[in-house]
């Protein structure tokens, strides 16, 4: 099962590479990071993709919590909630090609970010599927790089992962 | 009227600021504001200017070892026989590093200990400097938590913090690492020692949550063949009243773990013994057969469950501990109960007092009649006719010595094994060894710190020839500061749990689990100052402890030549289950091998 765990944590040094340790020490898997300072800059939020079964999820929640850096966490697969994700491409084109990208990149709710000669870049957010189906409707010898963020998440409704 | 109110004002911020203190000057006085009696430590560069505060005063005493790792078990030994945090102090690279071992030994059994260690100057960090080395990076995986001091202004809080989160909750050791110019001598700033910290990102819990706490008592009651299998947890958490009340309203066996023994008294009826890998047969048979285990500050260690597929096949389990980590995590259990032992075991004996209904009495004496069966076969029974040394004879006979009131620690091997099982432990904070890690080495320098913390008592050091050859050096330490200790060096010429395993799973391949030199031991203490007695036949066994100990005031370094054959029994090899012992052979003596 996949899990996306948010983490408010102490925005120290080394809060970030606790949390990094403990995943490899303890072998457990992640699939993505990201972190940024939120709006108390004492603290940083962290959004963290992992898969495993009920028992490993369950031990990595506690292992977190454990740290002394960790104010909070919630597993957010367990409730309702949006999940987003930001991605640039930048896609090597053609006379030919440009208007198949452009009207591509439209229909995914996309924007062309920047144009040369020879290149674009698109920028798109949305849920991990959607730019996976991007990515794959591209001819793959056109794409120079890719870089994506990995998932940030947030639950609906009135509760929020705050102090 | 307005100047004198000005004039009080400025006297009262006068009191408020009156003591400006260096960084080296605020860490010693905020240990001694936390009251701590001895650090033990080893100077360098990154701590002089801490090595010059604390020549200026002496309420804070310090024990000079003669290496790191010393220092780190010797403060552990005190932790573990007083309940109070050990403080360690080292400088910055090697003997920062050299303290790891004892860091992670101290770490995998959750003892409470404070480092200190030296950084280069903040400038430089990062630079690759001279002796320089990243400790929070290296301890961040063997430490409850570590710290890197940046503002000398925060220093006397996050000494708190320090000792706060190493004594709280489950305990553990926390490194505050102080680069050198935070400890200048010419930086003065306002001193304050903080009566209490909180940290908003750390809250242990104590209580337990009283709808699991009933479910338990209701199970309890209800059990036909329950144990209580307890562990270090009790120790830590200072429950050892509160677990025999609870066992004898209970009327319930109960087992130990390596850690726990000393938990619940040993000689009393109801205990059967330590349990897991080298643990009695009927304790291992009563876990196997059991249909309630209750889990006291236990942690489902792989030594403790052997195959986890064949562990406690017909019961439901009942888990308390503070560490929510610790529940479920290789065992699922039916009934988790996150806080204080003893906090916990208080509200299960007042529930069972107001209880209508009663343990049950028929169930429990066909339980106890079962479990008398098993203890008939007498596995800890061994050759009494020998000529040779039996190691399980000279425990034995340490425990008469000493009317089993002694502080027993150890390092780690078979002798560990037979001072368990052998040296019946009454009561909690005796038993003084390394089980998580199982570090060789930890016996010599714990024993110094225990004798530190109690110098009337009888302390034993139970070791091997190879394991007190990896700290042999603090025998110097243990002249310098006046403990004397007794050493009791079981000395078989082998490893000899590396050669009981190559035995085996080997077929007696003894690769490299001997050495080729043995030193003199009866030189060698005398050579530290100390006095050295040598025993080879067994009726000598007595009159030389006695002789021994009979020397208070002197460390004695008793070299005792046992069989080298012997091994530690019952054992459950790798992969099998509680009920698939092997046991030592009725008659056995050198041969015990070939058996089922
Ligand atoms: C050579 C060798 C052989 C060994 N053979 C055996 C063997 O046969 N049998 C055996 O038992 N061990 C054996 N060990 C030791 C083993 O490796 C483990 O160290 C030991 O079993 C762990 O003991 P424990 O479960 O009591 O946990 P500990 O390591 O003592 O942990 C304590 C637990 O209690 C919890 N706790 C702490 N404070 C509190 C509190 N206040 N309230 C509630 N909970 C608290 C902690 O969170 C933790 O879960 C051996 C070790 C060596 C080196
Ligand atoms: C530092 C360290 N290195 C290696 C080991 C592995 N080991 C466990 S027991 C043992 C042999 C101990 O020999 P000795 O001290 O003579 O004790 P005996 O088993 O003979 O009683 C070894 C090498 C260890 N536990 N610790
Ligand atoms: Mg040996």
């Amino acid at each position: 099962m996949r899990h996306i765990i948010s983490i408010l944590i102490e925005n120290e040094a080394g809060a970030l590479s606790r949390v990094a340790g403990l995943f490899s020490a303890r072998g457990y898997n992640i699939e993505s990071l990201n972190v940024a300072i939120t709006e108390d800059p004492s603290l940083s939020r962290m959004t963290l993709v992992t898969r495993g079964n009920e028992q490993i999820v369950e031990q990595i929640v506690k292992q977190l919590n454990k740290l002394i850096d960790v104010v909070k966490l919630v597993d957010l697969a367990e409730s309702p909630h949006i999940e987003r994700e930001l991605m640039m491409v930048k896609i090597k084109t053609t006379s030919h090609t440009r208007t198949e990208i452009r009207s591509l990149t439209e229909i995914f709710r996309g924007k062309v970010l920047d144009v040369t000669a020879t290149t674009y870049v698109v920028e798109m957010t949305g849920p991990s599927e959607k730019l996976d189906a991007f990515v794959a409707a591209i001819d793959p010898d056109t794409i120079i790089e890719v870089v994506r963020s990995g998932p940030t998440g947030i639950s609906r409704g009135e509760n929020g992962l705050c102090l | 009227m307005e100047t004198d109110r000005l004039d009080t004002y400025r006297q009262n911020m006068f009191i408020e600021v009156s003591v400006e203190l260096s960084g080296a000057q605020i860490l010693v006085q905020s240990l001694k504001d936390e009251g701590v009696e001895y650090i033990f430590g080893y100077p360098g560069g990154a701590v002089l200017h801490l090595y010059d505060a604390i020549f200026q005063q002496d309420a804070v005493k310090h024990i000079l070892v003669r290496h790191e790792q010393g220092a780190t078990h010797a403060a552990d030994g005190y932790a573990r026989a007083t309940g109070k945090p050990g403080v360690v102090l080292v400088t910055s690279g090697p003997g920062a590093t050299n303290a790891v071992t004892g860091i992670a030994t101290a770490y995998m059994d959750s003892i409470p200990m404070v480092i200190i260690s030296g950084q280069v100057p903040s400038p430089v960090i990062g630079s690759d400097a001279f002796q320089e080395v990243d400790m929070v990076g290296i301890t961040r995986p063997c430490v409850k938590h570590n710290f890197l001091v940046k503002d000398v202004t925060k220093l006397a809080e996050t000494v708190k913090k320090a000792f706060y989160v190493a004594t709280t909750g489950r305990p553990g050791p926390v490194v505050v690492d102080i680069p050198k110019d935070i400890t200048d001598p010419h930086i003065k700033v306002p001193y304050k020692y903080p009566k209490k910290v909180s940290m908003r990102s750390y809250h242990p819990a104590v209580n337990g949550d009283k709808e699991q706490i009933k479910k338990a008592v209701e199970l309890l009651l209800a059990a036909q063949k329950p144990v209580i299998y307890s562990g270090g947890g009790v120790v830590l958490g200072e429950a050892s009243k509160e677990l025999t009340e609870f066992s004898q309203l209970l009327g319930f066996p109960v087992t130990n773990t390596l850690m726990g023994l000393g938990d619940y008294p040993a000689t009393d009826k109801q205990f059967i013994g330590m349990l897991g890998m080298h643990g009695t047969y009927e304790a291992n048979m009563a876990m196997h057969e059991s249909d309630l285990i209750i889990a006291l500050g236990a942690r489902f260690d792989d030594r403790v469950t052997g195959k986890l597929d064949l562990f406690c096949p017909y019961a439901k389990i009942i888990h308390i501990d503070i560490d929510p980590a610790s529940i479920s995590k290789t065992v699922k259990v039916d009934v988790p109960i996150v806080g204080e032992v003893k906090n916990v075991l208080e509200q299960m004996i007042d529930l069972l007092k107001d209880h209508k209904a009663k343990p049950q009495k028929k169930a429990l004496e066909a339980w106890w009649r079962q479990i008398d069966q098993w203890r008939s076969l007498q596995c800890l029974e061994f050759d009494r006719e020998s000529t040779l040394i039996k190691p399980q004879f000279v425990i034995e006979q340490l425990y008469a010595v000493t009317k089993g009131d002694a502080y027993v620690t150890s390092d780690v091997g078979q002798h560990q094994m037979w001072a368990a099982q052998y040296y019946k432990f009454d009561k909690p904070r005796r038993w003084i060894n390394s089980g998580g890690l199982g570090t060789m080495g930890f016996g010599l320098p714990a024993a110094i710190g225990v004798k530190l913390a109690f110098p009337d008592a009888d302390v034993a050091c139970v070791t091997g020839e190879a394991s007190i050859q990896m700290c042999i050096q603090e025998l110097s330490t243990a002249l310098q500061y006046k403990t004397p200790i007794k050493i009791i060096n079981l000395n078989n010429r082998y490893m000899g749990m590396v050669r009981q395993w190559q035995e085996f799973s080997y077929e007696s391949r003894y690769s490299h689990s001997y050495m080729d030199t043995i030193p003199e031991f009866v030189k060698l203490a005398e050579a530290y100052g100390h006095v050295g007695m040598r025993v080879e036949r067994p009726e000598d066994v007595r009159e030389v402890l006695e002789a021994a100990f009979a020397l208070k005031d002197r460390t004695v370094f008793v070299d005792i030549i046992t069989d080298r054959t012997e091994n530690v029994y019952p054992m459950i090899e790798a992969g099998k289950g509680h009920h698939d012992m092997k046991l030592r052979v009725a008659t056995g003596t050198s041969t015990d091998r070939e058996l089922a």
